[in-house]
């Protein structure tokens, strides 16, 4: 009979001497830069193209999402449907996405059908033509997209919280209307593709396990394109914060629930507080443990998940906390969640809890390596927020070595309920 | 090829080994033979509301959670109408916690009030987030009760109302304990940076004396054929009209399924399917457009949802569809759209093999099939799929006289 009574013994994972796998580079005859990751045993690869084309670059609104989308919507040579086709036969998946600084477009297929898809992603890059029929049912659709998004009340607190903390007129605070999609003109997606796109600023990231012949294929499709000849652009926006900090909007009188938004604003990982906030953050809200979790889900039950985080922004970012709570106990929950700020304020953590916090985010970070996406993924994020590896062994020393005074320290200096926006949306 | 090596417990639990050197991590899996189809019909969510009590201290361990975290692993489970399942996964040193933890809560749980009565609440509101609080979050509900009259498939694993899951009761726990999480209605797998022997003798120690439990013989009513085509019209505040048509398919294991999944696949999978090219693009009928089904282990639903492009008339998108199922039920898919969803099937199955979670959770579901070896053979299958099989299958599983309708009307 084992002795269930007592935990077996375990091996700390502080003491886990975690590599994180280097990142090979190389540099196409146009200067675009290559970064690869040769790991796996499944024959699957990722080729993603990173363009510093995101929202942040355009003078109207949603210009640089709707080039992204639209990227394979119709080229000189196929129609949007005969693209899909071609990608589909092959059992790709080509996507695209649009954030803030950057949009990004992803092949992800089985390693031997490289060579049919690769020149298939150069033209893109090239030959988009963006047909007005296109354009009519995409913003069409979108149109009605929004609408149905716009009855819940999760998707209208996370348009109105970011507002509230960057102004509407800043990237990182503003959405969409209907009335954006109307003034949409195709020759404005155009100019946009020709700028950022045939013309841009890009990065490749590839990582799985990768032919012999990596370079080569990649060189051979994109290698002459007019990549990266132009400097990168500089623009700056300005920040214009909410004066009124706590906001309750009715969306749905017959909803159930009230989405909870408590957000601050916060500095970029350059800030020499940002990795030790990490780890304060995962004990507030960061994972299913944390003090959020264990108070308001499992002991009060007033909701199904909460969660606090640093959003994964390039230059100024936020903190956030975020939950769907029952109607009738929004108050309750946010009294609570500045109930905890209060505690880590006032009272030291205990050894024991940070111990468990140490081991929790170092057997994650350890999960996190493991796969060659997961690996480029890391250091995509490194390499567009201008970090290098010192930054991932900085992280880990963090994780072993920080105080629970620092911790408390970094609670009083940031943790402070009149800094925040609190925003209810039912 | 997954390689794995298997052995059963003197207790009836089936123990699973995929050895996998080449990750620091090891992964442990289990897997209980139950799901929301095992409920009483009065009281269901019964099994997924089960699911959370798992997490509320178990007979000698009063957090699962916190050690496991100490030992940088991190976990969570979901149930479906079909099985429940837990994982976690942790640093391959570590595997012993996560052996201590899975036991003893097959042991025994600590039956909570306190739990039970937190995890209510807790349900109730996952209930309200992602059926209650969103347009067209009550479809499924109905669809089920449409197109199911007997079989349990006719409930959501969530549940069928809201005060099913209010009434749980502990006695009700424990009854529901003792009947389905015993080792004889349990498979473990474990993989990752583990031996064979080392998983023996841990396996051994920790689930050895278990008691072994009365093998669950399900017994569920089957669902009759259908007769006469189905319709529900449904008002709701919702910003556009919906439509949603289903038809009864075959069971996982038939050929059937495999000829099904590639119908779907054919029928509206990615932006070169069939549908989103005709009703989307072309006939701008749907804004968007879905086809799928749900792979569960008893006959199952093959369903085509979507929304409406504003203005559009419902007798225009029924009959528009009806155009592009006879074509799939009169002409035979050419070799190249046939080799196309095959080549996306090989590829699918390929991403899926990457993570050795996703390869442990996939061993234990084939075994509950019957044979974690099935794994290895599911791209033959496909493969063995003809025109012929696509037209012959459309034609049985496209008759109207097999199909649930919901219309979906905005109040506005």
């Amino acid at each position: 009979m084992p002795n269930r009574t007592e935990a077996p013994k375990i091996f700390d994972a502080v003491e886990l001497d975690l590599q994180l796998k280097p990142v090979e580079k190389f540099t196409l005859d146009n200067g675009v830069p290559v970064y690869a990751i040769n790991a796996g045993a499944q024959e699957v690869v990722v080729v993603e193209f990173v363009f510093f084309s995101g929202n942040w670059y355009e003078e109207k609104n949603i210009v640089a999402a709707t080039t992204n989308f639209m990227l394979k919507n119709g080229t000189k040579s196929k129609s949007a449907f005969a693209i899909s086709e071609h990608f589909d036969f092959y059992g790709a998946y080509l996507n695209r996405n649009c954030y803030n600084e950057t949009a990004t477009l992803t092949l992800h297929t089985l390693s031997k059908h490289l060579p049919k898809l690769l020149p298939e992603v150069a033209t893109l890059l090239t030959d988009s033509i963006f047909p007005e029929e296109e354009l009519a049912l995409y913003k069409q659709n979108q149109k009605q997209r929004l609408e149905v998004n716009l009855k819940k009340c999760d998707f209208v607190a996370n348009r109105l919280i970011d507002e509230y903390l960057f102004g509407f007129d800043h990237p990182y605070g503003k959405y969409t209307s209907i009335s954006d999609y109307d003034a949409l003109q195709r020759d404005e997606l155009v100019k946009y593709y020709q700028e950022f796109y045939t013309k841009g600023n890009c990065m490749l990231f590839v990582a799985g396990k990768l032919p012999t012949d990596i370079q080569q294929q990649l060189n051979n499709a994109f290698g002459a394109l007019p990549l990266n000849q132009n400097a990168k652009l500089h623009i700056q926006h300005t920040q214009e914060p909410a004066a009124v900090k706590k906001q309750h909007i009715i969306n749905d009188a017959n909803g159930v629930q009230g989405a909870i938004r408590i957000a601050r604003p916060f500095p970029n990982r350059h800030h020499p507080d940002f990795q030790k906030v990490s780890i304060l953050n995962n004990i507030f809200g960061g994972f299913f443990g944390s003090r959020l979790m264990s108070n308001i889900r499992e002991d009060k039950g007033y909701t199904y998940g909460i969660h606090s985080y640093i959003q994964n922004h390039i230059h100024d970012t936020c903190w956030m906390i975020s939950t769907e709570a029952g109607k009738d106990v929004c108050q309750a929950t946010i009294e609570e969640t500045y109930k905890e700020m209060e505690i880590l304020r006032n009272e030291i953590v205990d050894e024991e809890e940070l111990d468990l916090v140490r081991n929790f985010m170092m057997g994650s970070l350890l999960g996190d390596l493991d796969g060659p996406f997961q690996i480029i993924g890391r250091w995509k994020n490194y390499i567009l927020n201008n970090l290098d590896e010192q930054y991932f062994y900085n992280a880990i020393n963090t994780i072993k070595t920080v105080t629970a005074e620092e911790l408390q320290a970094l609670a009083k200096k940031y943790l402070n309920p009149e800094a925040f926006y609190e925003l209810v949306v039912v | 090829m997954i390689q794995f090596n298997r052995f059963v417990l003197d207790n009836g639990l089936r123990v699973l080994v995929h050895e996998d050197p080449s990750t620091p991590m090891a992964v442990v899996n289990v897997l209980y033979d139950v799901g929301s189809k095992d409920e009483n019909p009065e009281q269901t969510g019964f099994a997924h509301l089960f699911e959370h009590l798992m997490f509320g201290g178990s007979i000698n361990i009063e957090d699962y959670d916190e050690p496991l975290q100490r030992a940088g692993g991190e976990n969570n489970a979901f149930t479906t109408n079909d099985l429940t399942n837990y994982y976690c996964s942790m640093p391959a040193e570590n595997i012993e916690t996560a052996f201590w933890l899975e036991s003893d809560r097959m042991l025994s749980l600590a039956f909570s009030e306190k739990s039970l009565d937190v995890q209510r609440k807790v349900v109730c509101e996952e209930f309200k987030e992602h059926y209650i609080n969103k347009p067209y979050g009550d479809i499924w509900h109905k669809m089920r009760e449409l197109a199911y009259k007997k079989h349990p498939y006719r409930w959501m694993t969530i549940g069928k109302e809201l005060s099913h899951v209010e009434n749980a009761k502990i006695e009700d726990v424990k009854n529901f304990f003792f009947k389905h999480y015993r080792p004889v209605n349990a498979i473990l797998v474990v993989a990752g940076k583990v031996s064979t022997d080392d998983v023996k003798k841990l396996a051994e120690k920790w689930f050895g004396d278990i008691p072994m439990g009365e093998k669950y013989n399900r017994n569920l009513p089957q669902e009759p054929e259908q007769e006469e085509a189905r319709l529900l019209e449904v008002k709701a505040d919702v910003p556009l009209d919906a439509f949603m048509k289903t038809w009864h398919m075959e069971s996982r294991l038939s050929k059937g399924y495999y000829v099904a999944d590639l119908i779907t696949e054919i029928l509206g999978g990615g932006g070169s399917s069939r549908l989103y090219q005709s009703l989307i693009k072309e006939k701008q009928l749907f804004s968007n457009l879905d086809c799928h089904h749900f792979g569960t282990t008893d006959n199952g639903l093959l369903a085509i949802e979507g929304r409406l492009v504003k203005g559009v008339k419902m007798e225009d998108v029924e009959k528009a569809l009806q155009e592009e199922i006879e074509k799939i039920k009169t002409e035979l898919v050419n070799e190249a759209e046939l080799q196309k969803v095959k080549n996306k099937t090989e590829s699918i199955i390929a991403f899926e093999d990457m993570s050795v979670m996703s390869r442990a959770t996939s061993l234990a579901m084939y075994e509950m099939l019957g044979d974690a070896n099935l794994m290895n053979s599911e791209l033959e299958k496909y493969q063995a799929v003809t025109a012929e099989d696509i037209r012959n299958y459309s034609n049985k599983i496209f008759d109207e006289k097999n199909s649930n309708t919901i219309h979906y009307y905005s109040k506005n």
